[in-house]
């Protein structure tokens, strides 16, 4: 009771209406689901728990959505290893990654951010499609990703789990918690990952995964008192990764800024400051106000062959909230602030491009909910940024229940943003390609701010198949732009051109999904998705290049019954990519082309956990487990710093088969 | 004396009865109402909202426990209870007539006490 009291006002000061419901539903069930649905919030939102994040490798966030249908994960390069998330069809820069709701993949960590948070510190993670919540601020164009961490005053003494895979990688996390009072607790996560050999399994040269090396560490408290109603956080974090990429032979200290060997190297160190005090107001348990801080220091040094390229950000974000009820609780509204300050101090290949953005904003969101089958929440902001100017935000979710068991929602919205055209774009730094910007007059890098509207329905039904679970349902998404910065790889394989949008640019897409219980204890999870992404380029109109028009993904899971505290669990993850529009190479000879478009290829991925005990397991999994490869990564490999090179071209794994084991030891 | 003694309890009772008229405005009333199901919950919850005054209402399908929190400068508990047995449902303090409890869903029929 006391927990389940404690849960309640932790939803109650937690952010966004959204997660809030949420969090109380992952909760109370016993036997949770690995994906939830709700039939009840407004948004589209599924909650990724985390029984879901065990079922792969899940080394860190950006890899925890293999098994997801609303997340497509790609490859963003040949070189670094990094996946690339998509949603709706639209890179991580057009969602809102925020981390207990306070933004954290943005501008500097965008390349790589995903990847800086492991796995084992995720409590669950909430996907919502389309427009979100305006409550933390006005850039989502397609969708929202908040991560809650394991909490102090809920988590366990002590947690460790190793791993090792064939591709040479070895990560250990290990988690302290101690209660220090009754109202104060705090936990310690130390995390570190290595990849200590070289791997060239398409013998191109190059290395198929970077060298590698991370250190991260998270200090938190959390102090509860349920007499008064107030609620705090306080995160320390510090993190730096070291990445070493390129062709095999390259010696960083003796090659690089030569020409002898192509290398990389990426170096980025951060540093978190966030804190979070909330107030439940006495008798009022609708009635709620909460204040969030954070700073951050995020450095990353790094050179792709001779593009040097450096980017420093300091943030601080502050965000003051309201939260209160109009007449009853079927009238709600959540007010605030939001104050950010980004100091960007950035040079590409030497050019200082550094500058300095500020926003200031408010918001306003009602919700209504008739407690039956209708809800609404219209939320709207104003800021006043530096760059982008006074703008308006407004954003809409309905959801009605038309019968039992089934949903139908619809969302719209306004986004803007203003691109990070080098950090977002930085992987191709490793080809041969010149940079240039066509404008001049916009404010950021003479670029103007992008603005998407972005329009969904969605219609969801649970019913009962042979008498075993099913739900089936689609949704339905468009986003318009009204500017957007073009990143131009369709001219010229020795060009990327970056300019405003001229003609039109949309992204539709729909997504069709069916999960069913096959027999006891058995599930399988289907989707297909349709993507119809096209933008008028300074010459033609194409498909936005490495996006595959059709998609499907299946998953099968099935677990034994708990017998004594120990159990079997088994998960096979299949997904199928259809051809690929590529970028334009086709001026290249003849051994540096692509064709137009890629061949359409699938990856498997396979899973066995073996719990022996509620303190210790085992597992033991594969990924791509066909084996299928891109057969050529790299453009003009053999002549890296001639006019063919291009390492930025991954439409598939470049790997090929990996195998990893782990284990998982708890004192409970 | 006497007078003195008389005036003392006056003005006692004076402000006793004074403290009695301040009415809370986040008063917690919680009270058992009869039903069975979900849709019990969103009828009984319902009326509960239809009562101006009423901030939230909760009623638990398990224990049958109706958790609310009232402003009493616009509404009563007995307001509160009145407008649940209009809509059908017997609670602790007052019933429902049998023309409304007659009128519920034929799963909503629960046994009347």
């Amino acid at each position: 009771m006391q927990k389940n009291i404690m849960l309640f006002v932790a939803f109650l000061l937690s952010v966004s209406v959204f997660s809030q419901e949420d969090l109380e539903e992952v909760k109370i069930n016993k036997k949770q689901k690995g994906i939830k649905k709700s039939y009840t919030l407004t948004a589209n939102t599924s909650v990724i728990t985390s029984k879901e994040l065990l079922k792969a490798a899940c080394c860190n966030l950006a890899e925890s959505f293999e098994t997801n249908p609303s997340i497509d994960v790609n490859f963003s390069d040949a070189l670094t290893g990094t996946k690339q998330i998509k949603m709706l069809g639209l890179t991580s820069p057009y969602l809102m990654i925020t981390e207990e709701n306070i933004p954290s993949v943005r501008g500097a960590s965008q390349a790589y951010g995903l990847s800086f948070t492991p796995g084992t510190w995720i409590e669950s993670v909430q996907i919502t499609k389309g427009a979100g919540s305006v409550i933390n601020g006005y850039e989502s164009i397609s969708g929202q990703i908040n991560t809650e961490l394991l909490k102090p005053l809920n988590d366990i003494p002590f947690f460790l789990n190793a791993y090792g895979s064939t591709d040479s990688r070895f990560e250990l996390n290990t988690h302290f918690n101690k209660k220090l009072s009754d109202k104060w607790a705090t936990s310690l996560f130390v995390h570190g990952n290595a990849r200590v050999a070289k791997n060239d399994m398409n013998n191109d040269g190059f290395l198929d995964n970077p060298l590698g090396k991370q250190i991260n560490v998270l200090n938190r408290y959390q102090y509860y008192n349920p007499e008064n109603g107030l609620v705090s956080f306080i995160n320390f974090r510090y993190m730096n990764d070291k990445k070493q990429t390129g062709e095999v032979d390259f010696d960083k200290d003796r090659d690089r800024g030569t020409t002898n060997y192509w290398g990389s190297e990426i170096n980025t160190e951060r540093f978190d400051v966030s804190t979070k005090i909330g107030y439940v107001f006495k008798d009022m348990p609708y009635q709620s106000i909460g204040f969030q801080n954070a700073f951050n220091s995020h450095k990353q040094d790094s050179y792709y062959g001779l593009n040097q390229y450096d980017i420093k950000q300091n943030s601080f974000y502050s965000n003051l909230i309201f939260n209160s009820i109009i007449n009853n609780t079927m009238h709600k509204f959540t007010t605030g602030l939001n104050f950010s300050y980004d100091q960007y101090q950035e040079f590409v290949n030497l050019t200082d491009v550094s500058r300095i953005d500020n926003s200031v904003g408010a918001f306003f969101e009602y919700t209504y909910d008739n407690t039956d089958n209708f809800s609404l929440i219209l939320g709207g902001r104003v800021d006043n940024h530096n760059r982008l100017g006074i703008f308006i935000t407004p954003r809409l979710h309905m959801r009605y229940n038309p019968w039992k068991n089934g949903v139908i929602r619809f969302s719209a919205g306004r986004g803007k943003r203003s691109a990070n055209i080098f950090a977002e774009n930085q992987q191709l730094f490793a080809s041969s390609r010149t940079f240039s910007i066509l404008d001049s007059s916009g404010k950021v890098y003479g670029l103007n701010p992008e603005i998407a509207w972005n329009y969904g329905v969605s219609f969801s039904q649970k019913f009962k198949l042979f008498n075993r679970n099913a739900d089936a349902g689609f949704d339905l998404y468009r986003t318009d732009f009204q500017n957007q910065a073009i990143v131009d790889v369709m001219q010229s394989p020795q060009q990327v051109l970056f300019y405003d949008l001229k003609g039109s640019s949309f992204a539709n897409s729909l997504q069709v999904e069916f999960n069913y219980e096959l027999i006891h204890n058995l599930n399988l999870r289907t989707a297909y998705k349709y993507y119809d992404i096209q933008t008028d380029y300074l010459r033609g109109t194409f498909q936005r290049p490495l996006q595959a028009k059709h998609r499907f993904l299946g998953n099968l899971e099935y677990e034994t019954d708990l017998n004594n505290d120990k159990q079997w669990r088994f998960d096979f993850t299949y997904n199928w990519s259809g051809k690929q529009q590529l970028p334009y190479t086709a001026s290249n000879p003849a051994e540096d082309q692509f064709p137009d478009f890629s061949p359409a290829y699938a990856v498997m991925n396979a899973q066995v956990t073996r719990v022996f005990s509620s303190v210790f397991e085992v597992y033991v999994g594969g990924e791509n487990i066909g084996n299928y490869k891109q057969q050529k990564a790299i453009l003009g490999a053999n002549d890296p710093f001639g006019p063919n090179f291009d390492a930025s071209i991954a439409y598939a794994p470049i790997f090929g088969q990996m195998y990893y084991a782990g284990l998982r030891f708890k004192i409970k | 004396m006497n007078k003195i003694v008389l005036i003392a309890m006056m003005v006692f009772l004076g402000f006793s009865a004074q403290a009695q008229t301040k009415k809370n405005k986040n008063l917690k009333y919680a009270t058992e109402v009869n039903g069975n199901c979900e849709q019990c919950k969103k009828r009984i919850e319902k009326a509960a909202y239809g009562v101006p005054g009423v901030k939230t209402a909760t009623w638990d399908v398990s224990s049958h426990q109706l958790s609310v929190i009232l402003n009493e400068e616009k509404c009563s508990p007995s307001d509160l209870n009145k407008a649940i047995a209009k809509a059908g449902h017997d609670t602790k303090e007052v019933k429902a007539t049998d023309t409304d409890y007659d009128n519920l869903h034929s799963c909503c029929k629960y046994v009347r006490e």
